[in-house]
């Protein structure tokens, strides 16, 4: 499913070669709950960015749901990203000033999705994601930041990705609404789904079945976690 | 992406932020709005002048007496100063090849006097053969004949605008005694109103006798202008020709270049009156076309700023899978689209300008479609090229940093 091999990752300012990844290796089967940690610097932003086809690595492959993906053009990137990967962010990245259901039929817009079809597919990921019918119609600058997150959450799903990659979904949130979220994706990866979180919170890494440890641009620790946390999925 | 759902990004963009869309159209709206209103004001002065060469009469040649020229002098006191055309010249040309009539006059603005009242208009001295020449309609009484003519009568034909001044609305003035330069004229009739405006009202003149002009006004037998009528259109350059010839003939030149006289046709009347004009739309024109410009780049600005206050959402739609076409026409649409109302707007309000104009100013404007399309198409333009660089600002963005971007 993902399957990286000998993935570098280097970054030249001036004369000076930042190697950010070493020789990172590692394959996550579908369906699987990983979470990616390490300290602030260690890499893990970059890696994400590679998982997610923002960035291509220097060196290595990176095979995505069978597809070598490793040298891609931004083209090319751009495209995988639309039908294979969801994203959740730290900071929402919400359009103001629109709706809920409209945040979310936005990358089945780019996917050139008819407008039933995307309005009945929003509906049933924001179900999915744990946001109610009423909401729907709401303006995202009215939600609390739990309901922002859902939403973003929805939009992830909606183009039913390979993947769902969270950047550190629950940075921005307090520490209840955070939990509330993390279970959202232990349901999700109940019915599933392959959810990758990147974090530096050991606490939220331990909700994964799988835990990765990034330290200096090297994969220290690849353990299975057998009795992850667990938190309710509600509201 | 389909394209309705594009129109629908590039209209939720641009509907997100009124006031500065609105302020930024308004830019293009005023650009447009100045450029139409003053091509209608140019336009519209062209098509008065044509009007007023028009109401002279077709068909129609000048002929004027030349720059005064001693032997050997340089000076040149300028076209029309010399006194070199006479009645018989006028009457020679008469029967020339393509001519139909041919009328001498004596133009003079003088005081009029009539009882308790008194105007200051165009006093023309001709024969009868002026009514065919220009198209004169008597209204009341009859035009003065040639018996009257040879006798250098006391009589005047007036206009109906002289009349009114004169003795007033609705007012029978045949056979009322009026004063030019001290001398008692007595009004035999009155023209049918023609219309026309700005240098030749033909309803506000005095028609006498060219001999009673002749003897008691100007002293002399030489004529300002000769008239001419051809028989038709194409008859004109024939008869130009021939006037031409005669007139050297009768002078005594023998070298053309020398003439004492000149020929005008009503194309080259129109020609140096339509140049004149020309200059003048152009210069307003170019004027109202910087006012486009500046709200060009009023639309580049303000794109600069949407694009750099959205990078985080440009982020996101490239991390969503917005491919670079898509962002480039999402922001390009949205330069075009303000581009395109405020030239919409614009348009309208050129035309109520220039109506404006018209009613309140008494300014003649005429708004040419031509001018409308061009227009159009300046501000379409105008949004493609200043939203261009802002767009493809906003495609290049690395999603990576735009997502991060503050």
């Amino acid at each position: 499913m993902i399957e990286l091999h000998n993935v570098v990752k280097e970054y030249t300012n001036g004369k000076e070669v930042a190697r950010v990844l070493k020789n990172v290796s590692f394959t996550i089967s579908k369906g699987e709950f990983v979470a990616i940690t390490g300290p602030s610097g260690s890499g893990k932003s970059t890696l994400m960015h590679i998982l997610g086809a923002l960035d291509i690595p220097t060196s290595g492959t990176y095979t995505l749901d069978g597809k070598d993906i490793t040298s891609l053009s931004q083209e090319e990137l751009a495209r995988i990203r639309k039908s294979k990967i969801g994203f959740v962010f730290q900071a929402f990245h919400l359009l103001p000033r629109a709706t809920v259901l409209r945040n979310v039929t936005l990358p089945l817009i780019y996917a050139g999705i008819n407008r039933e079809a995307r309005e009945a597919r929003a509906k049933q990921a924001l179900l999915a994601a744990g946001l109610p019918e009423d909401h729907h119609l709401h303006l995202t600058n009215q939600l609390s930041g739990g309901q922002m997150q859902r939403v973003a959450i929805a939009r992830a799903l909606v183009n039913d990705p390979a993947i769902v990659l969270a950047d550190e979904p629950t940075g921005n949130l307090d520490s209840k609404t955070g939990d509330l979220v993390l279970g959202t994706f232990q349901k999700l990866h109940d019915e599933g789904r392959t959810v990758i979180l990147i974090t530096h919170e050991p606490y939220v890494a331990e909700h994964a079945k799988r835990v990765l440890i990034i330290r200096d641009g090297e994969l220290v620790e690849d353990r299975r976690n057998a009795h992850p946390r667990r938190q309710p999925e509600s509201i | 992406m389909n394209i309705s759902d594009l129109f629908e990004e590039i209209w939720l963009g641009v509907s997100s932020n009124k006031t500065r869309s609105g302020l930024t159209m308004l830019g293009i709206v005023i650009g447009i709005a100045s450029v139409i209103a003053m091509l209608a004001v140019g336009e519209g002065s062209k098509a008065q002048i044509e009007a007023n060469i028009q109401s002279i009469g077709s068909n129609l040649l000048m002929v004027q007496p030349g720059a005064q020229r001693g032997a050997g002098m340089t000076v040149s006191s300028g076209r029309g100063s010399s006194q070199t055309l006479t009645r018989e010249d006028a009457t020679a040309l008469i029967t020339l090849d393509g001519v139909s009539t041919a009328s001498p006059e004596i133009n003079s603005r003088q005081q009029i006097v009539a009882k308790g009242t008194n105007t200051n208009t165009s006093i023309v001295g001709t024969t009868p053969s002026y009514v065919e020449t220009r198209n004169l309609t008597v209204d009341t009484g009859s035009f003065f004949t040639d018996a009257q003519v040879t006798s250098r009568a006391k009589v005047a034909v007036i206009g109906p605008t002289t009349q009114t001044d004169l003795f007033g609305e609705g007012v029978d003035s045949i056979g009322q005694k009026v004063r030019i330069k001290n001398m008692e004229f007595t009004i035999i009739g009155v023209t049918k109103a023609k219309g026309g405006s700005g240098f030749t009202n033909q309803d506000d003149m005095v028609f006498i006798p060219i001999s009673t002009m002749s003897t008691y006004f100007t002293g002399n037998n030489f004529v300002g202008t000769i008239t001419v009528k051809a028989i038709d259109q194409a008859s004109m350059a024939t008869a130009q020709t021939a006037i031409t010839n005669t007139l050297l003939g009768r002078h005594k030149i023998a070298d053309s270049t020398l003439a004492d006289f000149s020929v005008l046709n009503q194309s080259d009347i129109a020609s140096a009156a339509s140049s004149a004009t020309q200059t003048f739309t152009i210069l307003l024109a170019s004027i109202a076309g910087i006012s486009l410009l500046v709200g060009g780049i009023g639309i580049m600005n303000m794109m600069l700023t949407t694009v750099t206050e959205r990078t985080r959402e440009i982020g996101l739609r490239q991390a969503i899978g917005a491919e670079k076409e898509e962002i480039v026409s999402q922001f390009l649409g949205e330069a075009i689209l303000l581009t395109v109302l405020g030239g919409l707007i614009g348009i309208g309000l050129g035309f109520t300008i220039s109506w404006g104009l018209n009613i309140f100013m008494g300014t003649s404007t005429k708004v040419a479609w031509s001018s409308v399309g061009l227009a159009f198409g300046v501000s379409a333009i105008i949004g493609l090229i200043f939203g261009y660089y802002p767009a493809k600002r906003a495609a290049n963005l690395n999603p990576i940093q735009a997502l991060k971007y503050e």
